[in-house]
C-alpha cells in the first residue's frame, strides 16, 4: 500500500488509517515485538517509516510499536477477564495462543470491548485444533461465560405478573422471555466449574483507554475438569445480580418452544412425565423470577 | 467559575471519574463531590447492574458524559447504531455537554479502542470537524473535543498539534476539553514546548480541563493514568487556567485505582491553583462568536 505524499481528501486519510489498523492487528512476536516482514515482503522497518516520524529517542518502528502493544495488550486482558473458564481448561499457554489467533481473525467490529468475546464460540468451532483435546467443553465454558454478558447488561422488558397472564386460554397465550435470559444445553456441567475458577467480583471492569503492560492474568481457583454429562441452565440476572439455575430437561425444551413464539398448549404438548403440578410450580417460579415479558397474548 | 457556550454555560468545580472500585463507597456514604465524569460507552447497554448503578448516582449528582470510541477523525461515516445509544444515554443522564477524543480508531469497521493520534492535515480537519458538528446535531448538546496523548508523529502532518486542534474546534464550532496531562505526555515525546500548546488553543473555547498521572519510560512517557497528578502538569494546569478562565475541572485516574478519598483529595489539589488564578483576577475570556 503506498500512501499519497500529502493528504487532500478523506480517501487519504482512509488509506493511511487502513495501513496504520494493519500493522496493529497483525500479531506480536512472542516477545512482544512487530514482526519483521510486512505482508508484502517488506521489512517493518520501511513500512513503519513509510508514514510514522521517528525522534531523536526512537525508531518510526518503535514507535509504531508502542500503540501495538497497547493495541494486543489491552484486548487480550479484556479476554482474560471475561474468559476465566476458558483459561482455566486451557491454561494460560494456550488460552494466549487462542486468544491472539481469535483476535488475528476476528478484530473488534463493535465500538464496546463488552462484545470482544461475541465470536469466540464460532472461532472455536472454527479452529478445534487450537482447544484440542478439549474442543466440545471450551465451546461450552464459551457459551457459559458470553450468557454472563447477557445476563449482566442485556435488555430487561417489564416482567409480566401473575394477574397479567391469569384467565387466558393456554392455546392462545404466547408468552415472551427476557432478552438477558440464556438458555444452555451443555455436554458439561460447566456452571459449577466455571463459579469454581472464578474469583468474586460484583461489578465488571470499566471500559478505557489507558495503555497498561502486557497482560498480567489474575490468579484463578483450581477446579478438576467437569465430566461429560448434559446438563440445561438458564443464566439469568435478578435484582441485577446474575445467576445460574439449572433446568429440567422438559423444563429447558418448554422454555425454548415458549422461546420460539409457541403457544403455552404447544410448548407444553410433547412434554413427557411432568405432572400437571410441577408445570405449575415451574410457571409460577419463572414468573417470579421476571422472565416472562412483552407481547403475551398475540390472540388480542 | 466562569461558564460558556460549550459546557452550557454551567459552573461545575471539581470532580472526578466515576470508576467502578468507588461505586459501593459512594452510593453508600454519598461524600460531596462536584461532580462525576463517567465514561459514556460504560453505560451505553440496555439493562442490567450499569444502568441501575448509573440512575442512583444521577439521583444524588451532577454527571458529564465522556466517550472513548466516537473516533471523530476516523475517514469512516458515523456508526448509527452508536449514535443512537449515544443519544439514549444523554436523555438519561441529561449530560449538559458532551466530550470525546480529537482522534480516531477504526477504520472499515475494525476497531482498535485506542486513541489513535491525527495526521494534522487540513482535509483531516475537515473531516472531522464534520463528523462533530454532525454529532452535536444528532444529540443536541454541545460537544468538546479532548486532546490526546500520542506516542507517534506523520510524516504527512501539515502543523503543529495545537494548529490542528484550533483548526478542528473552529470549523466545527465546538469546544475543548484541554487535557493539560496529554499535552505534557505528548510534549516530552515529540519535544514541543507544552506551553506552546496552552498559548496556542482558543481560550474561549476550553470548557473542560482534564488532569491525571502519567509513567516515565526510559524513551518515551506512557499517559497511564495510574499515579497522582506530577508537578509539571499541576504548573501547565496553573497556566491554562489563567489564560482560559477557571473551568470545570476533572481528575482521571483509571489504573492502580486507590481508595475514593484518595482520588477525590488528589482532585482537590486544583483548587490550590484556581485560588491563584483568581487572584491574578484574569477576566473570562470573550464568548467565541463563530
Amino acid at each position: 500500500m503506498k500512501l499519497p505524499a500529502r493528504q487532500r481528501t478523506t480517501r487519504d486519510l482512509k488509506s493511511l488509517q487502513r495501513l496504520m489498523t494493519a500493522t496493529l492487528v497483525r500479531p506480536l512476536t512472542r516477545t512482544n515485538r512487530l514482526q519483521s516482514r510486512w505482508a508484502d515482503g517488506r521489512t517493518m522497518n520501511a513500512v513503519a517509516a513509510s508514514f510514522i516520524k521517528p525522534n531523536d529517542r526512537l525508531t518510526s518502528l518503535e514507535r509504531l510499536q508502542i500503540y501495538a502493544r497497547c493495541y494486543w495488550f489491552r484486548l487480550l486482558d479484556i479476554l482474560y477477564d471475561e474468559c476465566p473458564g476458558l483459561r482455566a481448561v486451557l491454561g494460560e499457554k494456550k488460552f494466549t495462543r487462542l486468544a491472539e489467533a481469535y483476535l488475528a481473525k476476528y478484530p473488534s467490529r463493535s465500538f464496546t470491548l463488552r462484545n470482544l468475546c461475541r465470536r469466540l464460540e464460532k472461532f472455536i468451532r472454527e479452529e478445534p485444533r487450537l482447544t484440542a483435546p478439549h474442543t466440545a467443553l471450551a465451546r461450552d465454558v464459551v457459551r457459559f461465560e458470553w450468557a454472563q454478558t447477557v445476563a449482566f447488561d442485556g435488555e430487561s422488558r417489564p416482567a409480566l405478573t401473575p394477574d397479567d397472564i391469569a384467565d387466558r386460554p393456554p392455546a392462545r397465550l404466547r408468552l415472551g422471555l427476557q432478552p438477558y435470559l440464556s438458555l444452555l444445553a451443555l455436554d458439561y456441567a460447566v456452571d459449577a466449574f466455571v463459579v469454581a475458577v472464578k474469583k468474586g467480583g460484583e461489578f465488571r471492569a470499566d471500559a478505557s483507554n489507558t495503555p497498561g503492560a502486557a497482560p498480567q492474568a489474575a490468579k484463578l481457583r483450581r477446579a478438576p475438569l467437569p465430566k461429560r454429562g448434559r446438563v440445561y441452565v438458564a443464566v439469568h440476572r435478578h435484582d441485577n445480580m446474575i445467576y445460574y439455575k439449572r433446568l429440567e430437561p422438559a423444563a429447558y425444551r418448554i422454555l425454548g418452544a415458549l422461546r420460539a413464539g409457541r403457544t403455552i398448549t404447544q410448548a407444553v404438548a410433547h412434554v413427557r412425565g411432568v405432572t400437571p403440578e410441577n408445570l405449575q410450580a415451574w410457571f409460577k417460579n419463572w414468573v417470579e423470577l421476571g422472565w416472562f415479558c412483552g407481547q403475551a397474548d398475540q390472540s388480542r | 467559575m466562569p461558564a460558556n457556550r460549550f459546557n452550557a454555560f454551567t459552573d461545575y468545580g471539581i470532580g472526578i471519574g466515576l470508576r467502578v472500585p468507588h461505586y459501593r463507597h459512594i452510593l453508600e456514604k454519598k461524600p460531596v463531590v462536584d461532580w462525576f465524569e463517567i465514561i459514556s460507552e460504560n453505560f451505553m447497554v440496555d439493562g442490567g447492574r450499569p444502568l441501575e448503578v448509573l440512575d442512583r448516582i444521577l439521583e444524588q449528582y451532577r454527571v458529564v458524559q465522556h466517550g472513548v470510541s466516537m473516533y471523530f477523525g476516523s475517514a469512516d461515516p458515523l456508526d448509527r447504531t452508536h449514535l443512537k445509544k449515544l443519544k439514549t444515554l444523554v436523555k438519561r443522564t441529561k449530560t449538559p455537554w458532551l466530550s470525546d477524543h480529537l482522534c480516531w480508531g477504526s477504520v472499515d469497521g475494525t476497531y482498535t479502542h485506542d486513541l489513535l493520534p491525527m495526521p494534522y492535515t487540513f482535509a483531516a480537519a475537515k473531516r472531522t470537524a464534520e463528523k462533530i458538528r454532525q454529532v452535536r446535531d444528532y444529540v443536541e448538546v454541545p460537544i468538546c473535543v479532548e486532546n490526546v496523548s500520542s506516542y507517534a508523529e506523520f510524516h504527512v502532518s501539515e502543523m503543529t498539534e495545537w494548529e490542528f486542534l484550533s483548526e478542528v474546534v473552529e470549523l466545527a464550532d465546538c469546544g475543548i476539553l484541554l487535557d493539560v496531562n496529554n499535552i505534557y505526555v505528548s510534549s516530552k515525546n515529540h519535544g514541543f514546548n507544552p506551553y506552546d500548546y496552552v498559548n496556542g488553543v482558543p481560550h474561549d473555547r476550553v470548557a473542560q480541563i482534564h488532569v491525571a498521572g502519567h509513567t516515565k519510560f526510559e524513551k518515551y512517557i506512557l499517559d497511564t493514568h495510574d499515579h497522582p497528578v506530577l508537578d509539571p502538569v499541576w504548573k501547565l494546569y496553573a497556566h491554562a487556567i489563567r489564560l482560559s478562565g477557571v473551568t470545570a475541572t476533572l481528575l482521571e485516574w483509571d489504573d492502580k485505582i486507590p481508595s475514593f478519598q484518595e482520588v477525590h483529595d488528589e482532585a482537590l489539589k486544583a483548587n490550590q491553583f484556581i485560588d491563584g488564578a483568581r487572584a491574578a483576577k484574569k477576566p473570562a475570556p470573550a464568548v467565541a462568536s463563530r
